[in-house]
């Protein structure tokens, strides 16, 4: 500690030129916190996809509908221990802005294969008695300051292009901090019976999604339930959750590696920009270093200050970049719903800060060695 | 100052020295087998033309530089023998520099300045702070321990660089040019405090210089030429 002052004093001597470097680190870490909880947003649902989970879609597509009588073949494939099913509704709610996911489904089967998704049993036992109940993730009642009561009119485009009502029985919170608590789950008789009136879809479902009694076996149940529907009008295509969480983010791209080389670009370039800063700077006071040495710093402690004054200015760049980015992503997703995921998960809060500090390594480790090797005698005539 | 006053013999000397320096594929002898001694308590000048070795003799007592052939040794240590880990910590316990241009550290007050060389001891920092008000006292300039380099004169900057020197209680002072680069009143001025701290504080100083009125103020003035000493002026 007792070299913070020295280290300090030289980073801050050019005062604009480490501001600017600073910025540009700063800059660089706000980017690396966005992207990261943008990867989060888009594909971190593989991470928090139940590991004895299947989702059962068309094999074509997932607008594709499957029939409902399949549920209860389903049950009977050796290894399913739960089958339910879900559809999108893809609903608006007063302005196509404001979107978030409303899908039908049955209550009870629905929250025992989903225990992430956490309800009060008051709530549960009000939606098992409401035929219009719905429940809501706490994001989105907080979005839009909904409450236990509320009707809540929902236009949709697909069925039947009405309103649909519901009464707000129950809000659900999530079990872990990243489970998504922004969609809405209303009762699929209500569903059923209203949309009986429609000319298409009736007696269809947009997915399964399967309970395994034994997760090592999922494979082998995914490839019994695929057989079972093969040469029928509807094929299906099984897949663990994580993997159909992935297909759907994998229609955008690939996600982690449009993330990854956008940084690895970014990161690139301030590597030039904050080792350029640094050589700069020993070019600088080669003759102070000279003197340094003189007095009897040490070529080791002279390529430690080097080093450490590097690894300050990346770690305070770092620091603040990652300090700023967190504070507006924990304010939630900016694109008001279309990312429900959207937050900076502690484990790339952690990569950062090691990030930013093996920044400072890689850009003052060749200024350092030349402080290192710069011989006295030859320094001291530079002054 | 334990060192020398305890050793009867001289405390700096240079025997059969030789360097060499190397410049494409011509070898520059800058000095050939000077020899050297220098008592404790001298106060030693150093004279001679622009080229004529005498910031080289004073690197290789001062420890910065090996030479060629020959050996120094300085209060009965062999300093041309350490490695370059070994006289950096040998620097720091017994070397106080003196620079022409002063050689500050601009970003630092006087007192970060003077207290640098202590950065390499064991001391606190409460301890530090008194040896560096004792060491800027010394040279006058207590009351401008919080200015930077660059609020400064000439003069006084040089003043913080020789309370640099002497911060850390050094076996020997050495001086580059200490009036070099100050005009003739701040270089008395410098001269009186350097003849102060050898006369009154007992600290040998070796000075390299250009001018025959700062050598007058030294005990012992010798002179080199082509890489040799003589105590006569060059011709």
């Amino acid at each position: 500690m007792k070299y913070f002052h020295l280290i300090w004093s030289n980073l801050m001597r050019r005062k604009l030129r480490t501001s600017l470097t600073l910025l540009s680190i700063l800059v660089a870490f706000v980017l690396f916190a966005y992207l990261s909880a943008i990867r989060e947003a888009l594909v971190g649902g593989v991470e928090m996809a139940g590991a004895n989970r299947l989702v059962v879609r068309h094999k074509v597509s997932i607008i594709q509908l499957l029939p409902e009588s399949y549920k209860a073949r389903m049950e009977r494939i050796p290894g399913v221990d739960l089958a339910t099913h879900q559809t999108w509704f893809g609903g608006i709610y007063q302005d196509p802005k404001n979107f978030f996911m409303q899908n039908p489904v049955i209550p009870e089967e629905f929250l025992a294969i989903h225990p992430e998704m956490v309800l009060a049993p008051e709530q549960k036992k009000a939606w098992l008695e409401t035929r219009t109940g719905a429940i809501v993730g706490r994001s989105t009642a907080n979005r839009f300051h909904w409450k236990i009561g509320d009707r809540v009119p929902i236009m949709s485009p697909i069925w039947g292009n009405r309103t649909w009502e519901f009464d707000l029985v129950g809000i659900f919170d999530g079990e872990k901090k990243s489970t998504d608590t922004t969609p809405l789950f209303f009762r699929y008789d209500y569903f059923d019976e209203v949309r009986k009136g429609l000319s298409w879809g009736v007696g269809q479902v947009g997915w399964y999604t399967i309970r395994v009694k034994d997760p090592a076996r999922s494979a082998e149940v995914a490839k019994k339930i695929d057989e079972e529907f093969a040469n029928s009008p509807a094929e299906t295509k099984t897949e663990p959750e994580g993997a159909f969480v992935q297909g759907f983010a994998n229609q955008i791209g690939n996600i982690a590696f449009i993330v990854g080389t956008i940084l690895v670009a970014v990161f690139f370039t301030i590597l030039l920009v904050t080792g350029n800063t640094m050589a700069q700077a020993v070019r600088e006071r080669t003759g102070e270093l000279g003197v340094l040495k003189a007095i009897g710093f040490t070529n080791g402690q002279v390529m430690g200050l080097v080093l450490a004054e590097a690894c300050l200015l990346t770690v305070l760049g770092g620091a603040l970049g990652l300090g700023i980015a967190s504070f507006f992503i924990s304010r939630g997703d900016p694109t008001g719903g279309m990312m429900p995921r959207f937050l900076f998960p502690t484990g790339d809060l952690c990569l950062g800060a090691a990030l930013s500090l093996a920044l400072g390594v890689a850009t003052g480790i060749v200024p350092a060695r030349q402080a290192m090797r710069l011989r006295v005698a030859e320094a001291l005539r530079r002054m | 100052m334990s060192d020398n006053k305890a050793n009867n013999g001289p405390l700096v000397r240079v025997d059969d020295v030789e360097k060499v320096f190397r410049r494409g594929s011509e070898d520059i002898h800058v000095l050939r087998g000077l020899n050297l001694q220098v008592a404790p308590g001298e106060f030693l000048a150093l004279m001679g033309p622009s080229g004529s070795g005498k910031s080289t003799l004073l690197n290789l007592i001062g420890g910065l530089d090996h030479p060629t052939r020959g050996s120094v040794s300085i209060a009965g240590e062999r300093v041309d023998q350490l490695s370059d880990r070994e006289q950096a910590a040998w620097r720091a316990r017994h070397i106080g520099f003196v620079f022409q241009l002063y050689n500050l550290m601009p970003m630092l007050t006087a007192e970060r300045n003077v207290e640098l060389p202590l950065l390499l001891t064991h001391l606190s920092r409460a301890e530090r702070a008194k040896h560096v008000a004792t060491a800027l006292a010394a040279v006058g300039l207590e009351h401008r321990a919080s200015h930077f380099p660059r609020t400064l004169s000439g003069g006084e900057q040089q003043r913080v660089g020789i309370a640099r020197g002497i911060v850390t209680d050094p076996t020997l002072l050495l001086c580059d040019e200490p009036t070099g680069d100050l005009d003739r009143k701040s270089g008395d001025e410098i001269l009186t405090l350097l003849q102060a701290l050898n006369r009154e504080q007992g600290k040998t100083i070796i000075m390299v210089t250009h001018d025959p009125h700062a050598s007058a103020r030294a005990s012992r003035t010798v002179y080199l030429d082509k890489g040799q000493l003589s105590t006569e002026p060059v011709k």
